[in-house]
């Protein structure tokens, strides 16, 4: 025999469900009082540095149907490129920019939605830049384990040219499937999670 | 980091995550999984330092009774309506190392399987004292606790009979990003959890016993409230000894 390695299994995922909203939202769904606001509603505040961007979209299921009972949190670079994280060892995030959000899609236009900013580049592992992006994560009812993908900026082409995971894509018409829009200070992404326009995602 | 703590923050890429261990995406027995499940194979990523940090929330965000289910919804003087139960246990890696400042948000039903919900139309009673959620965060030793009445099942519009086990919804953070995980506890003997289309979208039986909370006699707290342990084990992270510098060139 050979010595032991002792991993432990990761404890299965399961689904949020519909009423995922209890736990991660409670205000939003008139559980008022437990808490005093719901986690990752503020990204940002006055002293935040960066330029101030929204970032919102939609997720359909593979019948074009919007999912409204989803929960989308993202996690991102300050605008100098640096992660508000105790594992963050290039530098100090900007204090003033959590780096994290969570967004319920609103029960009525389908729409989850960020007040935050545009974030810097951040190295891939052999040091090359990694376009501008930020890393989303969704579940919802049906979902058995939560999705991951990103969201990269339509007016960073030449960065997204070169970015190191969008030139794993083989499919290349799919990378547009994680590049947003931009109108204005706004950048808009829809999800699918299945279909022709199905959104490409990650296993991280 | 705790003040207490000497260890240095881990850097290392996360163990690659045994998808055949989880349900996979397309479960149809469970309906909604049909067409809310990708087609096409994931693109495998390596951890980057985007994937590898987190957020890490501080203990000052806990309030007193955030882990107290019983009473953080009561009106003064009354508690919910159930089963006292504590629901204790430690979030480790796959390494077995706890996970300290882990953030766990909790939800769940009413003793009569009930959710404070407005999608929510089965007829049981809502209880007036009772609003089903709650949050810890974990000790150096990677403990959590939390005290709340037993859930009950409810039926569910899936199969034409079908049901619930009882459960309780659980919500981690860890240090990374990639660790993000949602899950169920089911309690230990419950004859419907074997039944569940949720349950079983999880091909493997151990898989699915490491979802059900044992009944833990010696935690039990006499003429008070009974305990169930629950563990969580998030995934693991390789020592950074030979990796590339992640912080590039």
């Amino acid at each position: 025999m050979v010595q032991e390695l002792h991993r432990l299994k990761e404890t299965p995922s399961q689904t949020a469900g519909p009423y995922v909203h209890i736990g991660l939202t409670p205000n939003y769904c008139d559980i008022r009082g437990v808490y005093d606001g719901d986690l990752g509603t503020a990204m940002v505040n006055d002293q935040t540095l960066g330029e101030r961007i929204t970032v919102r979209g939609r997720i359909l299921d593979g019948a074009d149907t919007l999912v409204r009972d989803a929960i989308a949190e993202i996690w991102q670079a300050d605008s100098a490129g640096l992660y508000n994280s105790p594992s963050e060892m290039r530098g100090t995030a900007d204090p003033n920019f959590t780096g994290w959000g969570r967004c319920p899609t609103n029960a009525e236009d389908g729409y989850f939605q960020f007040e935050t900013i545009k974030p810097g580049k951040v190295p891939f592992k052999d040091g090359r830049p990694m376009a501008p992006h930020i890393t989303l994560w969704i579940v919802a009812r049906g979902i058995n384990i939560g999705l991951h993908t990103r969201i990269y900026f339509s007016d960073e082409a030449e960065a997204n040219a070169v970015d190191p995971l969008l030139l794993r894509i083989e499919h290349r018409q799919r990378v547009e499937t994680m590049v947003a829009q931009k109108d204005g200070s706004t950048y808009t992404l829809d999800i699918h999670l299945q279909g022709p326009k199905e959104t490409v995602f990650l296993d991280i | 980091m705790s003040a207490n703590s000497n260890k240095q923050p881990e850097t290392g890429g996360f163990f690659a995550r045994d998808r055949a261990w989880h349900a996979p995406a397309l479960t149809p027995e469970y309906k909604t999984s049909i067409l809310r499940s990708p087609q096409r194979a994931l693109l495998s990523l390596d951890g980057t330092i985007s994937e590898i940090t987190g957020p890490v929330f501080g203990h000052s965000m806990i309030g007193e009774l955030d882990n107290d289910l019983i009473h953080n919804y009561a009106r003064p003087g009354e508690s919910a309506i159930g089963e006292r139960i504590i629901v204790h246990g430690r979030v480790l890696d796959e390494r077995g190392q706890p996970v300290r400042g882990a953030l766990l948000e909790f939800w769940q039903a009413n003793a009569g399987g009930r959710y404070r919900h407005k999608k929510e139309t089965y007829l049981a009673a809502i209880d007036p004292n009772f609003g089903g959620c709650g949050r810890a965060i974990t000790d150096d030793d990677g403990r959590y606790a939390f005290r709340t009445v037993k859930p009950g099942p409810y039926p569910w519009p899936n199969g034409v009979n079908d049901w619930r086990p009882a459960h309780i919804h659980f919500s981690v953070f860890g240090h990374g990003f990639a660790q993000r995980l949602i899950t169920q506890m089911y309690f230990e003997g419950d004859p419907m959890i074997w039944k569940c289309p949720i349950v079983t979208t999880i091909p493997d039986r151990s898989a699915i016993e490491q979802l059900i909370a044992p009944l833990d006699w010696d935690q039990t707290i006499p003429m008070d409230a009974r305990a169930y342990k629950f563990d969580i084990v998030l995934r693991g992270r390789r020592s950074t000894l030979f990796e590339n510098r992640l912080e590039g060139n």
